[in-house]
């Protein structure tokens, strides 16, 4: 575990901590903001605002690239973020951390660059239903591709994920598992290291979508002894362009290239070329400096806030929310694993989660509607959508309330019409 | 912008009532045409993935290219079932040619453009789905099943709204 900041202040204060997000003190539709898609991406504090401003004012160039004073100051500052999310992951070493456009990319660039290489025909690719597209699609280009099989695991009614059922699916022709470690939909937390534990004993390596669990969790990679761990900076609270796959030294470094381009090698001649070794073998072209910066003064942020704290807080919004819905006629939950995040996927009766999702913007309240780019997971729980409300450390138990009235008002447009 | 517009005149709850008014929850809750022709000419889905919603569109044109006969199948939100409904109530003994002018004069009018093109009668049919244009995210709701007539006609298999 992550040593945590011990804080002076044993009160969880939401409200102050709101004062650091501008964009909070929106009006919509003459009320005030209720912010509540945070698992779609998370609005930025002051801090990480100020951090790429001063940085862009003050410290600006490319990186790796000119010997002159900014040049050294960027690449300073561009590497000491690269630190920063090591030591927010607790990985091992500043080599396996690869910065990279987001999660997607991340999650792309373990298939195309380590995968693929590896994968026959008939070769398995074992993951669950409650996958985000991200880390579906790019199997599915090697089944298309290369004739790999995507092996299914499925959840409970309660959306959990058992690990044995993982272990179940591994076969001798298993290369790897691709899972999340937060559901974006259900919000359930799968059982990480148990799950790294059964596909090792196995020999089958395992990839890890963090892109949620990061934000909300603490992630320690090295006693999840996960093989790779994809995350994306603007749920964490930091700039959109920045995400950062984990990889283990050993892999990365068998790892072919990605993208070619500038930065990424070693030498090229007129017939031959050598490549850099990671993380830069990995990062051609002028990298997302400037998000680079942010990103580290977002994990900066949440570290400053505590994350058992925010994690905390979190939970009890999510309690209190569950409850109150639940106490609400025509409510469906889907989702309730035990170990769950603060993301309430819900259906109410009779009402498609977009029309939900228009009446509840109408009260200021700011909910995703939809499938959630996770659409095997709907066909699992029969339906066409969901209405999602996900929590953030800047959440209230006010906005717990903003939204349990605003799921009474659109019960009372289509019940009464 | 139809956003502007709206706070010209329309508070969010004005918008919202016209929005979700009785008679699109009655055409949403109790489709009219519903379900599949057994026996039809043309045939077209269309398909929002931005939210799943389905609608499939069916039709029994003659050789005069008479609109004899329509239907509507699917899952959608109030919105998008609601305007299949009221579509299919107008399209029968059309034209392939009127068929295609209500399709324009429908778009105009969820746009909040000018609707001068659509007969008198046609507009006070369709003028319930007005307050759509108040909500730009939801255009695409209600057009989905006029796009998929489109296609029909065309005899093209699916229509897409993204
Ligand atoms: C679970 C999960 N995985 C992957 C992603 C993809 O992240 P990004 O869109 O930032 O690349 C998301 C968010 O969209 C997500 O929720």
């Amino acid at each position: 575990m992550i040593p945590q900041p011990v804080s002076k202040d044993p009160v969880y204060d939401a409200a102050a901590l709101r004062r650091d997000f501008p964009i909070l003190a929106t009006r919509v539709n003459g009320k005030p903001l209720v912010y509540l898609d945070n698992a779609a991406s998370a609005q930025k504090p002051a801090p990480v605002i100020d951090a790429v401003e001063k940085f862009v004012t003050r410290e600006y160039a490319n990186v790796h690239r000119g010997v002159h004073f900014l040049s050294s100051a960027a690449t300073e500052a561009y590497e000491s973020a690269r630190d920063r999310v090591r030591r927010f992951l607790n990985a091992a070493h500043h080599d396996e951390i690869v910065f990279t456009r987001g999660g997607t990319e991340a999650i792309n660039m373990v298939a195309s660059s380590w995968l693929a290489p590896r994968i026959q025909p008939g070769d398995e690719i074992v993951l669950s239903v409650m996958e985000h597209h991200s880390n579906i699609v790019p199997w599915h280009f090697l089944r298309e591709r290369q004739g790999a099989v995507l092996k299914w695991v499925d959840v409970s009614g309660y959306g959990e994920l058992d690990p044995g059922d993982i272990a179940r699916a591994l076969s001798p022709r298993t290369k790897l598992v691709a899972i999340t470690h937060m559901s974006n939909v259900l919000g359930t937390e799968t059982n990480l290291r148990e799950i790294v534990r059964l596909a090792h004993s196995k020999g089958v390596a395992v990839l890890a979508d963090g892109c949620q669990a990061a934000v909300h969790a603490q992630v320690d990679v090295q006693e999840l002894d996960v093989d790779f761990y994809a995350i994306t900076g603007h749920k964490l609270y930091g700039p959109t362009g920045i995400g950062a796959l984990y990889g283990k030294r050993d892999h990365l470094k068998a790892m072919r290239p990605w993208l070619g381009g500038g930065e990424m090698i070693r030498e090229v001649t007129q017939e031959s070329i050598t490549y850099a070794d990671p993380p830069m073998r990995f990062e051609a072209g002028t990298p997302p400096i400037i998000q680079a910066v942010g990103l580290a003064a977002a994990l900066d942020y949440i570290d400053t806030v505590g994350r058992e704290r925010i994690s905390l807080h979190e939970h009890a919004l999510t309690a209190a929310a569950t409850r109150k819905l639940k106490e609400l006629n025509g409510i469906r939950i889907i989702g309730e694993a035990p170990a769950k995040g603060p993301i309430i996927s819900f259906e109410a009766t009779g009402i498609h989660p977009h029309d939900l999702a228009t009446i509840l913007d109408s009260e200021g309240v700011a909910v995703r509607g939809g499938h959630h780019c996770a659409q095997p997971l709907m066909r699992r729980f029969d339906v066409m959508g969901t209405a999602r409300a996900s929590f953030a450390l800047y959440n209230t138990a006010e906005e717990v309330d903003a939204l349990i009235h605003a799921v009474v008002q659109a019960r009372r447009v289509f019940d009464n019409g | 912008m139809p956003w502007c517009r709206r706070a010209g005149y329309l508070t969010m709850d004005d918008s919202l009532r016209e929005l979700y008014q009785e008679v699109i929850l009655d055409h949403s809750r109790h489709p009219r045409h519903f379900g599949a022709l057994a026996a039809h000419t043309n045939m077209a889905e269309g398909h929002n993935p931005l939210c799943g919603d389905r609608v499939k569109i069916f039709m029994q044109i003659d050789s005069a290219g008479r609109i004899q006969d329509v239907s509507f199948d699917g899952r959608g939100c109030a919105i998008s079932v609601a305007s299949a409904s009221l579509m299919t109530q107008l399209l029968k003994g059309r034209t392939v040619a009127e068929a295609e002018r209500l399709m324009g004069g429908f778009l105009a009018l969820v746009k909040g453009e000018d609707t001068t093109d659509l007969e008198p009668s046609d507009r006070e049919h369709l003028q319930v789905m007005a307050g759509v244009s108040a909500f730009p995210m939801r255009v695409k709701c209600a057009t989905l099943a006029w796009h998929a007539m489109k296609a029909a006609l065309e005899h093209k298999g699916g229509a897409k709204t993204e």
